[in-house]
């Protein structure tokens, strides 16, 4: 009897909350709503020492913050979302770790793909950006199927960025506009003129087939970038909350988007003088 | 209609009416609110005027804080670790660098906490283009300041600049992948080499970009954004919010110094 009395209780408060946060999002998107909020994932071995979790732990709840925070944005009307999930220099970890972590990439993205029907039915499209040559082979075919499976879908993005950098992001892309330069110029007339150019780069960047991010957060304080997404903030608004990654939650995310709201006319000008 | 009927005592019921107290919360919402959001907008501006009665209240606490720090009242800031900082970074917002008199205020109060290299950085190159206007003008006041000889002869307060603007940004690793593409492309049909970090580096180090990378990057403009920093130089910068230039606080800048000594980096592993 309790049981059923405390199930209807949580169905309750479900409701409520679901209510609730209906109401927020239409408070909040009475003034503009960014379009594309990046993460950097960072603090889960802290939440793990905090909280004396055994080592891997840490990462799982992180992974449970990324879904509840997924599910906030898009319901706020975000379409694209990025996250900072494994970078070139986290290879450097202790090979156990980066294991664990290869470990659990792979048994979500498998998880994610058992439930297909109700992603591509809210529409998300799934890329992974980054060197996928560098990842342990089961994970990076997972990956490649989760890409295939949910190609078609342009309702919301989400962009998980893993073994990538910044420094190598960049040269990539300046190889890449080089490679296809000289692949046009195998047809033409010697012609000084056609340089490479700014507009050129940002095509052949990883990040080149999403708009540039609105906000940048960081968990756990950290006010650095790490290497991720460096030529693509030039206009964003950094936020870096205390909080630390499992610990992220609703409010961090309306937080981010007020202050990107009381911004958002300084932005929109400095975007327009690019 | 939500309606809260316990007339009946069988336990199916009762939790029946909970269940569609729940159901119809939903249902009584949307009949509630209007269709035309007026009250939506209202509250929206009702949050962002909490917001901007927030902010004021954290500039006047800041404001205090930097008078208790610059008078030594607040004793923590006295010794400062600049050993730590190698390299400072200034990005300015370009609206707000055209106020010179502010900018060589700022320049004279990191020459006094004993900053040996800036960087100063605005989008659109507004401090590059008065460089030598800031240069007389910063030297000047330092000759009118420096009250002891001592001082002067051995340098005690020089401080070397950099100015970089946007065209030091992207443009630039545009320029450099020309370089390469001459370098590399110009060929035939000979095995090209993947560019990676090095080769950009040293295409950039042709063109002139030989400087290090900031360890801490401080912002002033009306948010924290970096405005086009070069990219490649801000992998690990700390970068801190100054709030705008005409608000510039000193003790402010000791803090962030501080903190900056504080700052541990595993730098990925």
């Amino acid at each position: 009897e309790e049981e059923k009395r405390s199930g209807v209780v949580s169905r309750f408060l479900g409701e409520l909350n679901i209510t609730v946060r209906r109401f927020l999002f239409r408070v909040m998107s009475s003034g503009p709503i960014p379009q594309h909020i990046a993460f950097i994932m960072d603090g889960n071995r802290r939440f793990a020492k905090k909280w004396k979790l055994e080592e891997g732990a840490g990462h799982k709840a992180g992974f449970l913050a990324l879904m509840s925070l997924l599910k906030y944005c898009y319901e706020m009307g975000v379409k694209y979302v990025t996250v900072y999930a494994f970078s070139l220099d986290n290879f450097n970890r202790r090979p156990d770790e980066v294991q664990y972590v290869m470990d659990l990439m792979h048994e979500k993205i498998e998880g994610f793909m058992k439930e297909l029907d109700m992603v591509n039915r809210y529409g998300i499209r799934v890329l992974f950006i980054g060197d996928l040559n560098r990842l342990y082979a089961p994970v990076r075919v997972a990956a490649e199927k989760a890409m295939e499976a949910t190609a078609k879908n342009t309702k919301t993005y989400l962009l998980v960025c893993v073994a990538y950098t910044s420094s190598h992001e960049i040269p990539r892309a300046v190889y890449e506009a080089c490679q296809e330069r000289s692949g046009r110029k195998d047809g033409k007339e010697e012609e000084e003129e056609e340089l490479i150019k700014v507009v050129d780069l940002e095509k052949k960047m990883y990040m080149g087939v999403v708009p540039d991010p609105d906000i940048l957060v960081r968990s756990s304080g950290e006010t650095r970038l790490s290497n991720f997404l460096l030529w693509q903030t030039s206009n964003s608004l950094l936020y870096s909350p205390k909080a630390l990654w499992p610990e992220m939650g609703l409010r961090h995310v309306v937080w981010a988007i007020l202050k990107y709201q009381k911004n958002y006319h300084y932005f929109e000008k400095k975007k327009k003088q690019a | 209609m939500a309606v809260l009927a316990f007339r009946d005592t069988t336990e199916e019921n009762k939790i029946l009416c909970t269940m569609n107290v729940a159901e119809d919360f939903q249902e009584t919402f949307d009949r509630i609110t209007p269709k035309d959001n007026s009250i939506f907008l209202f509250l929206w501006h009702v949050v962002h005027l909490i917001l901007r009665v927030l902010y004021l209240a954290l500039e006047i606490f800041q404001t205090v804080e930097s008078y208790l720090i610059t008078n030594r009242i607040v004793k923590a800031y006295g010794h400062l670790n600049l050993q730590r900082v190698n390299y400072l970074g200034v990005v300015i917002d370009s609206d707000e660098a055209r106020e010179t008199a502010e900018v060589i205020q700022l320049l004279e109060w990191l020459s006094d906490i004993g900053i040996k290299k800036v960087c100063l950085y605005d989008k659109e190159g507004v401090l590059k283009k008065s460089k030598e206007v800031l240069m007389e003008r910063f030297n000047s006041v330092k000759q009118s300041n420096d009250d002891s000889e001592l001082d002067a002869l051995l340098n005690i307060k020089q401080i070397a600049f950099e100015f970089v603007s946007s065209s030091d940004g992207k443009e630039a690793v545009a320029k450099a992948a020309n370089v390469l593409f001459k370098k590399y492309y110009s060929d035939g049909d000979t095995e090209k080499p993947f560019f990676t970090e090095s080769y950009l580096t040293d295409a950039l180090k042709t063109l002139g970009a030989v400087e290090l990378d900031p360890d801490l990057l401080l912002v002033y403009g009306p948010a924290r954004c970096h405005l086009g920093f070069p990219a490649w130089r801000i992998r690990y910068t700390e970068i801190v919010h100054m709030g705008p230039l005409k608000y510039k606080k000193h003790g402010l800048i000791l803090k962030a110094i501080h903190k900056f000594t504080k700052v541990k980096q595993n730098y990925g592993s």
